[in-house]
């Protein structure tokens, strides 16, 4: 599904990724772990689209399609979901107001008509029932005065509206109680099926309890630097990065 | 021949056309004498710093243009509020439109400022209000010294009048530039409550220049709405010169959307003459091209006990240029005033100006005034976000824009009116989506 290859980016002539590389195929879940700076967010930024970063060497396909001169919303529309660490607010603009546009703008790139309202409805209450949101929160503006628990809940809802090919979870799990962690675990592991990918960007191994990964990746300087199964997050969560560090040298 | 000369020597054929016996007349011929004493503003003016008129003063006005063409309501029912059942006071070229128009006189007066001038029975009214809280200015000066059309507005105590009342002016002619002077006064007696949208339309392309003078009178508990719809054609320039006179416990808005125009001035002034008033200003503005819009409030905080909000957004694109001017003023004697301001504008374009200037004058000590000015552009993180989501950039910017002018929006009142904006909205900013979904 995705295919990074020797992937360079800079940001303002500072270079954070430098070489990565990355394989992701349907039906499968990928953990991206790894120290502060070590260019995780940039990586998820950078396969959507942020158009602050300059990719200067490498490709990111989806689906054999090198995506990396498209737009942010053209990756949107070919199945790339980025849930964000830190959500927008948005005043004035309601949850449903904004998940309505979204979809529609997403089936007017594909040539279909606008979602019928009925449907859109019945979709709504599904995956907000699936999710365990309160509709009222619905009707609020986005992401205004919402918790950390809310806001992260909300990216999931959207998530689950908008049925990505590709989902990268940049540090969901940051803020949320246990019991926000468990729903939002549940939901990504509803959504999970043999089509779809998802990669889960986080500092903690608790997210991946509940979220079991197929692969675990250590992101260091820019590069992917270790491969493992889930039980090398449970050896990073024991044993730190400074092994890893030594390791490289 | 200069515009203000040709203006003074027409006074005389306009002369035979009003009663010139009448007390209005002598107000007239005063005011035709201070505009003959101060001409038009000029930027030497502090308060028309940043707005030069001198282009629109260029053209060759025709001051009494003849009905110019006929108006089928096929053609204008796209600038009504017409889903919604409303009395309506129409002029074309700044003469009445019976057949455009409905008005009443059933409880409440809906009717000409003409008939008001002629009629006995009107007198009474005339006399307290007419020209009394209009300020003697040039502008204001000039169309008060050619006052003899325009809406007029009674509503008698205790009386709730359940359809908005719409004020739109046409101006139609094709071969010569035209400059009106439309006159409207509201009076709205003690706990009465009434609602007002207020248009001005060319349907032409040549130039035409309205001069508009509205005065407000809302009485002890009084409650107005007044919604101005400014999305004009680009050779029409507007002067808006608007006077709230408030008594006590009255609540008056004013929602001015300005969405197109040449030059368009809105000089919005407030008078806080009683206790518990409160005065609520409020605007959006989205311009491209060259356009220019000037927004000028005062709100004067006479007495105590008084509130006064405003909040003013604007968002300018290419090389268009605003003004805003805020100035409040607070009265010794106005003691526990809480007069709040914002004004936020977003520059989309590194060519477009804003000139922004809130203008406190405070003179009690007991008092809260808060005021708030931001000049920016759209946030990068936000787009990025919608975009992410699957938004082009261009709805995406939009939504923002929309977003940004929400507060102002949230508080018409009238569904109908806050629909059509949004839409204006949207089509102003050339997306096709339904921001209010």
């Amino acid at each position: 599904m995705l295919k990074i290859n020797n992937l360079h980016a800079n940001i303002e002539d500072k270079s954070i990724l430098k070489g990565l590389n990355l394989e992701v195929k349907a039906g499968e879940v990928h953990a991206i772990m790894g120290p502060n700076g070590a260019g995780k967010s940039t990586m998820a930024s950078v396969i959507a689209g942020k158009e602050e970063y300059e990719v200067t060497g490498g490709t990111i396909e989806l689906n054999g399609e090198d995506i990396s001169e498209l737009a942010p919303e053209e990756r949107a529309h070919n199945g790339v979901f980025l849930s964000f660490q830190y959500p927008v607010e948005i005043p004035g603009v309601s949850v449903t107001n904004f998940i309505k546009t979204a979809i529609n703008e997403t089936r007017k790139a594909k040539g279909l008509e606008d979602m019928p309202a009925k449907d859109m409805l019945k979709m709504i209450r599904e995956k907000s029932e699936l999710l365990e949101i309160d509709r009222k929160f619905l009707s609020r503006s986005l992401n205004e005065g919402f918790s950390g628990g809310e806001k992260k809940r909300n990216e999931i809802f959207q998530m689950a509206m908008l049925e990505p090919k590709l989902a990268i979870l940049d540090e969901t799990d940051s803020g949320l109680d246990i019991d926000a962690l468990r729903i939002v675990a549940n939901g990504v592991n509803k959504l999970k099926s043999k089509d779809n990918a998802v990669i889960v960007i986080t500092h903690y191994q608790r997210l991946l309890d509940y979220i079991v990964p197929d692969f675990v990746h250590v992101l260091h300087d820019g590069k992917i630097v270790k491969t493992g199964d889930a039980s090398l997050a449970l050896e990073l969560e024991a044993k730190g990065y400074d092994w890893i560090k030594q390791e490289l040298v | 021949m200069e515009l203000k000369d040709k203006i003074l020597s027409s006074y005389v054929a306009f002369e035979n056309e009003v009663d010139i016996n009448s007390d209005v007349h002598e107000i007239r011929t005063e005011a035709l004498e201070n505009f003959e004493k101060l001409g038009f503003p000029t930027k030497r003016l502090e308060a028309w710093k940043y707005t030069s008129l001198n282009s629109v003063l260029k053209e060759d006005y025709s001051m009494f243009p003849n009905k110019c063409t006929s108006v089928e309501l096929a053609d204008v029912k796209k600038y009504f509020i017409h889903d919604i059942d409303t009395y309506k006071v129409i002029f074309i070229d700044g003469k009445y439109s019976p057949f455009l128009s409905e008005t009443t006189h059933d409880k409440i007066d809906v009717c000409l400022m003409s008939a008001a001038f002629a009629k006995p029975k009107y007198q009474p009214v005339i006399k307290k209000y007419f020209n009394k809280v209009a300020k003697q200015d040039n502008l204001t000066s000039l169309n008060t010294a050619f006052a003899k059309e325009g809406a007029y507005i009674h509503i008698p105590k205790n009386t709730e009048v359940q359809k908005p009342i719409q004020i739109i002016n046409f101006s139609t002619c094709a071969d010569v530039s035209t400059m009106v002077q439309p006159r409207n006064l509201i009076v709205v007696e003690e706990n009465a409550h009434v609602q007002i949208i207020e248009r001005h339309q060319s349907l032409t392309s040549n130039a035409v220049l309205s001069n508009v003078v509205t005065e407000i009178f809302a009485e002890k508990s009084a409650t107005v709405d007044v919604y101005k719809i400014q999305n004009d054609d680009i050779n029409a320039s507007l002067v808006d010169n608007t006077y709230v006179d408030q008594k006590s416990n009255s609540v008056v808005s004013v929602h001015t959307f300005s969405f197109g125009g040449n030059i368009t001035r809105n000089n919005l002034n407030f008078y806080q003459n009683g206790e518990h008033i409160d005065s609520i200003l409020k605007g959006v503005t989205i311009i491209e091209g060259k356009q220019h819009v000037d927004h000028h409030t005062l709100v004067h905080h006479i007495e105590p006990n008084c509130e006064s909000h405003q909040d003013y957004k604007g968002i300018y694109d290419e090389r268009s240029t605003a003004v805003f001017n805020g100035k409040v003023i607070v009265e010794k004697e106005a003691q526990k005033t809480n007069a709040y301001q914002q004004n936020n504008n977003v520059l989309v374009s590194d060519k477009a100006t804003i000139n922004a200037k809130p203008q406190l004058e405070i003179f009690a000590d007991d008092v809260k005034c808060s005021h708030g000015c931001t000049i920016g552009q759209l946030d990068d993180d936000a787009l990025f976000y919608m975009q992410q989501r699957g938004i082009p950039q261009k709805e995406g910017k939009a939504l923002l824009m929309y977003a940004f002018a929400n507060t102002v929006l949230e508080s018409v009142k009238i569904p109908e009116v806050k629909s059509r904006i949004t839409k204006l909205i949207a089509k102003k900013l050339g997306v096709n989506i339904g921001f209010d979904l």
